[in-house]
């Protein structure tokens, strides 16, 4: 789960990490009179789950209470990357003389946890990792022994970055791990941490991902979700009703199945007979009536849909129960597509019985269910 | 022959009263699988019996409990995500020399705490997040359905679930049987991945040639096909995923590629530089399997 960078620098304050004075407003009069509040130069900052702000113009200074609200008035309703902005975060401008990267995350490969430090702050740290390797220093965390004092030594000493302010950094470092435990966290990151003309060392920005499958004991967190935020429309539909789906929206097949693996491999074969996948779609184990008539009308929320594949391989799943929820739900599509249904397994030949009478075709493999789609849709996208 | 767990494997189950383990346990048994003891905590002393189930099996309130009592030296896991790190953990503690966690949905920093716990251990855990494993002819340890297996030549190790299971049910009608078939889990940080396993699979002798089934996300198949060139037999790979979009989970919590790594060319390429066949779809992992054993 993503939050915004306000919300992030609410928890960085709790743990005594600094950040800069600053509120959220969804209007350009709240935004005047925090500006006002703050006094000087303030910075008027998107909050959408997305990067590259910045580059897109959703992130402006301005010099006062007026100049803020002109600014606001650009940015509220602004479009980026597909998501409108709908409010801003107005905090107090700095000078800064240094900009960090700071992050602890999971290395899925070490599987252990990592510490992240550079002296190239500020731009994507990907992009320092590929161009000046030199500027980063990477520690490994176990945290069921926790972060050693000589870790963040380190990361320190090995970064690049002021040592002079290594007091400083050591008790952020110190006071992140303790916030990314504490919070479950996938992902939190400091870009840029700045080292201000004044000699301070702050969080400019903030960005913390929480673990879906810790929610369930972060009930606190788990209020800040907003369901959507990052997705589209379709996606946002699916998590509501707590259903597995990945749009990728040029696709003209709709696929589902029961299991990511099979689903994945269905799409690649979907592709390789010349269709176009236009989703992902797991039904999961449980695959009951309502569920199926739910991916359905999923599947067909995009109208570049003209066709949809079902895979089901049968373990647990019943054909015959995933047969009869197709039936129906097809019955009550807005839009009858053609339909191309592959199931082994349980009460398959009771399935295959049901499906005589009725437009939806079926197919015994993965291979020829996905041909036949295609050839229905008309050969080559 | 088969890896990690056999006829002789004592095995109890770690939530055996609940809706999971009353489902799953009476296939394990049906399966050949010899229980010897259930775990739930507060219903010690009392006997696991529903209908159609022979004979009973005694439940004990620790995992400790049921290993002195009854010798079991293997457990599946059914228990919720809220208690399986803890559950994963006793078992390893007690002595238990494999361990299969079926529980899904595990907070990941508890996972890689789990890791790190486990190994301090002699004990493998593969999971969470998995169907677990089956060596054929002789045990189940999970949820996998009995009727796709045939005994053969081949080990069979996947990320999946009903993908293994379409990939075993080809090669059974194939005529290609399997000595071991194991999913290892969805999940981002997992107990055994395909590396351990094939050097597992190299030291049975009656495996003769590993299938990898692997998915988009991580580098456990990078790691894996590294090993290959030492290996004495011959391996088959399937990647699926390809037309996964970066930067997005594909169901599972690992299913992903982020930062430009992880992706299904990175596999594919990993594969073919150690001289191992990648197969496009499942029946061409037959018919490489095929080939290879030069059937």
């Amino acid at each position: 789960m993503k939050i915004h960078e306000y919300q992030a620098k609410d928890i960085f304050a709790k743990y005594g990490i600094p950040v800069p004075p600053g509120k959220i407003a969804f209007t350009p009069d709240e935004v005047e009179d925090i500006a006002s509040e703050i006094g000087g130069k303030v910075v008027v900052k998107a909050q959408v789950h997305v990067g590259g702000r910045g580059k897109a113009g959703g992130i402006k200074l301005a010099d006062g209470g007026k100049d803020a609200r002109a600014k606001a008035e650009q940015i509220l309703g602004m479009d980026i990357k597909g998501l409108t902005v709908e409010k801003v975060l107005v905090t107090k401008a700095i000078d800064i003389r240094d900009e960090y990267y700071l992050g602890i995350t999971l290395d899925r490969d070490a599987r252990m946890l990592v510490l992240i430090l550079s002296a190239a702050g500020g731009i994507d740290i990907e992009e320092v990792a590929r161009e000046t390797p030199e500027k980063i220093a990477k520690v490994n965390i176990d945290p069921l022994i926790g972060i050693q004092d000589y870790q963040i030594t380190q990361a320190i000493f090995g970064s690049g970055v002021d040592t002079t302010k290594a007091r400083e950094i050591r008790s952020i470092v110190r006071k992140l791990y303790n916030c990314y435990m504490a919070i479950d966290g996938s992902l939190a990151e400091i870009n840029p941490l700045v080292v201000t003309t004044d000699g301070e060392v702050v969080a400019l920005d903030a960005k913390i991902n929480i673990d879906d499958n810790a929610l369930f004991r972060q009930p606190e967190l788990e209020k800040l979700m907003e369901v959507g935020a990052d997705m589209d429309a379709i996606e946002a539909e699916a998590r509501h009703k707590g259903i597995a789906y990945v749009h990728l929206s040029d696709g003209n097949v709709g696929v589902m199945g029961n299991g990511a693996g099979l689903v994945m491999t269905t799409m690649d074969v979907v592709s390789r007979a010349g269709g176009k996948p236009n989703n992902f779609l797991d039904i999961g184990g449980a695959a009951t009536s309502e569920v199926v008539e739910e991916a359905f009308h999923l599947i067909l929320m995009d109208p570049n849909v003209n066709g949809i594949f079902l895979n089901v391989f049968g373990g647990i799943v019943r054909c015959d129960v995933v047969a009869e929820g197709m039936i129906k739900a097809y019955e009550k599509l807005p839009r009858k597509v053609p339909v191309v249904l592959r199931m082994t397994g349980t009460n398959e030949e009771i399935a295959r019985k049901m499906l005589e009478d009725t437009p939806l075709v079926y197919e015994s493999s993965t291979e020829t269910g996905a041909a036949k789609i295609v050839e229905m849709l008309g050969g080559q996208s | 022959m088969a890896i990690l767990a056999d006829k002789n494997s004592r095995v109890l189950v770690q939530g055996i009263t609940g809706g999971e383990g009353t489902f799953h346990t009476p296939r394990m048994i049906e399966f050949g699988t010899n229980v010897v003891a259930g775990v739930t905590p507060g219903k010690g002393g009392t006997t696991w019996k529903p209908e159609g189930v022979a004979e009973g099996v005694p439940v004990f309130d620790t995992v400790q409990g049921a290993v002195d009592e009854t010798g079991a030296d293997a457990s599946v896991i059914f228990v919720p995500k809220r208690f399986a790190p803890d559950a994963i953990m006793e078992a390893a503690d007690s002595g238990v020399e494999v361990i299969v966690a079926i529980s899904d949905g595990i907070p990941i920093n508890d996972m890689v705490k789990v890791y790190s716990f486990m190994e301090q251990t002699m004990t493998t855990l593969i999971g969470p997040n998995c169907p677990g494993l089956v060596s054929v002819g002789e045990c189940k340890l999970g949820i996998m359905p009995n009727h796709i297996f045939k005994p053969g030549p081949l080990g069979v190790i996947s990320r999946s679930g009903t993908l293994t299971y379409e990939v075993v049910y080809q090669l059974s009608e194939g005529g290609l049987g399997q000595t071991t078939c194991i999913g290892v889990g969805g999940d981002p940080v997992i107990g055994t991945s395909f590396l351990e396993l094939l050097m597992e699979f190299e030291q049975d002798p009656a495996t003769e040639c590993v299938v990898i089934v692997g998915e988009i996300g991580g580098s456990d198949e990078e790691d894996a096909a590294e090993f290959i060139p030492e290996m004495s037999k011959p391996v088959v790979a399937f990647i699926s995923g390809r037309t996964a979009p970066p930067g997005k989970r594909m169901g599972h919590a690992g299913a992903i590629v982020s930062g430009g790594k992880g992706t299904a060319e990175s596999k594919i390429k990993a594969f073919e530089a150690a001289n191992t066949p990648v197969a496009d779809t499942v029946p061409d992992i037959v018919r490489l399997c095929k080939e290879t054993l030069g059937k």
